[in-house]
């Protein structure tokens, strides 16, 4: 009896680990916030002139978001959504808070950037002398509210996967900004055409490198149905050893070919 | 949204110079010269995500013009009573609180709009543009000019929006609002006969990208002074 019960739990770590693997990596590449839905387009190419400043700014956004998306996730949780405010008791349960969400989140979002700045300055001066001057930019960087309304329009379904969400699109965002900065100080040399130098060399440069990141898009297609299947462990060791005969049969087939 | 401004600019009052050189000024500059999209940098991230069907940019071009526009003399009003300290969270809410109202009227009004505009609504409170024009504008004028000031940003802004949408849906999907003006592609009426393909590759968001770096191209090529080195 423990046996399967152990299997079981094996099991549920299993597919609890591969559900935040998987969104880690859709986080960063598939669903990559510059690339794929433009947010922080605003700071992504104002600092990103170079390489060092870059590297502070991603640090910041990647810490920020971290920060801001599980808050809001338990704001979403249990004030905002229709019957959230259920644990006030039953009268509170046929709220609807969810219009005031933009509101709530940006209020959120400019408090914990403060908040965040004045911890950091008491405990790791060090850290707040690079990253100081980008904080209060941050507050208004729309990739900071995109990643708590993506949040909260993809129904992210637990607290852990909600800060998992948070750090990888700040990942996403910051290998983004430092791909760009790092193109954009080798650029300098090469002869662009003059209208096109500086601003418009970079959108178009962003362009085809969001062509490039399409190409992620097919990574996860097959992985989605798997995590739902929740595929029992006889089942993939029974799969496994087809896949082993299958791999032995293709081997001698290709030896024979060989031979032929 | 041109039109708007040149409406504002027929209507003359003699003896108070409402519409001066310096406040038409205001209005047109953005327009071309001094464009918060293609210059200034600001408020790019909504002007890429929604620009695949042209009515979806007017809608946004419309609603930022409305944030802007009111929120430019609410924050003008009190910008003698905003501590500076918290000036930040102040015009965070003030934004907040229009984009609610924008957002609930596209609910209600365009349903299916809405649903498509999806967080980009939300996220008109994060434009850069806006908190951009807060700071630089509204926070040291009165409120005449900062209104006149947020419309011209904001039609400036609609104005790259309308013209993206314009060929990514032209190009595209082969429609203008949803309304196909260079025939049927399954038919193979109009241009179509010819042997013309839509090409589907404009409604993906990388060619967003593109094509507003053309448009800086085009600009800066007629206007030498605004080249950067």
């Amino acid at each position: 009896m423990w046996g399967k019960v152990a299997k079981d739990a094996l099991l549920h770590g299993r597919i609890y680990i591969m559900e935040h693997v998987e969104l880690f990596f859709k986080s960063i590449f598939i669903d990559n916030m510059v690339f794929a839905t433009f947010l922080g387009m605003c700071s992504y190419l104002a600092v990103s002139k170079k390489v060092s400043t870059a590297i502070g700014l991603g640090a910041a956004v990647i810490f920020v978001l971290a920060v801001t998306v599980p808050m809001n996730w338990l704001l979403d949780q249990y004030v905002l959504r229709e019957g959230a405010l259920a644990w006030l008791g039953p009268e509170y349960a046929s709220y609807d808070l969810s219009f005031l969400s933009f509101i709530l989140f940006i209020a959120t979002i400019a408090t914990m950037v403060q908040l965040v700045e004045i911890v950091v300055e008491k405990f790791s001066p060090s850290l707040y002398n690079s990253l100081g001057i980008f904080l209060p930019l941050i507050a208004v960087n729309c990739a900071i509210l995109g990643g708590s309304l993506f949040m909260q329009s993809r129904d992210i379904p637990s607290l852990g996967l909600a800060f998992n969400y948070g750090i990888s699109s700040g990942i996403g965002w910051f290998l983004a900004i430092l791909a760009i900065a790092a193109i954009r100080e080798k650029i300098r040399y090469s002869s662009v055409p003059a209208p096109l130098r500086g601003l418009g060399i970079t959108f178009i440069l962003t362009g085809l490198m969001a062509i490039g990141f399409m190409s992620f898009g097919g990574m996860l297609t097959g992985g989605d149905d798997g995590a739902k299947e929740e595929p029992a462990k006889e089942q993939v060791e029974h799969l496994k050893q087809l896949d082993k005969n299958k791999k032995e049969k293709e081997v001698v087939e290709q030896k024979t070919a060989l031979n032929q | 949204m041109a039109e708007v401004a040149e409406q504002e600019e027929k209507v003359k009052v003699p003896k108070e110079p409402l519409f001066s050189k310096k406040n038409r000024k205001l209005i047109t500059d953005p327009l071309t010269d001094n464009n918060p999209i293609t210059i200034q940098v600001l408020g790019i991230c909504s002007a890429l995500a929604i620009t695949a069907q042209l009515k979806a940019s007017i809608v946004m071009a419309v609603s930022v013009l409305f944030v802007l526009g009111v929120g430019n003399v609410v924050i003008s009003l009190m910008r003698n009573i905003i501590p500076s300290k918290i000036r930040i969270i102040v015009q965070l809410i003030v934004v907040a609180s229009l984009v609610i109202i924008v957002d609930l009227v596209l609910k209600a009004f365009a349903y299916e709009l809405s649903k498509e505009l999806s967080v980009f609504i939300g996220l008109i409170i994060t434009n850069c543009i806006i908190m951009g024009r807060f700071e630089a504008f509204a926070l040291g004028n009165g409120p005449w000019k900062s209104f006149l000031d947020g419309i011209g940003n904001a039609a400036g802004y609609g104005l790259i929006l309308v013209i993206v949408g314009f060929f990514r849906e032209l190009l595209g999907s082969g429609t203008l609002l949803g309304i196909p003006v260079l025939g049927d592609p399954i038919e193979k009426t109009g241009l179509y006969a010819f042997g013309y393909e839509n090409n589907g590759f404009m409604l993906l968001s990388p060619m967003a990208l593109i094509v507003v770096g053309l448009i800086i191209w085009v600009q800066r090529s007629r206007n030498k002074a605004l080249i950067e080195d």
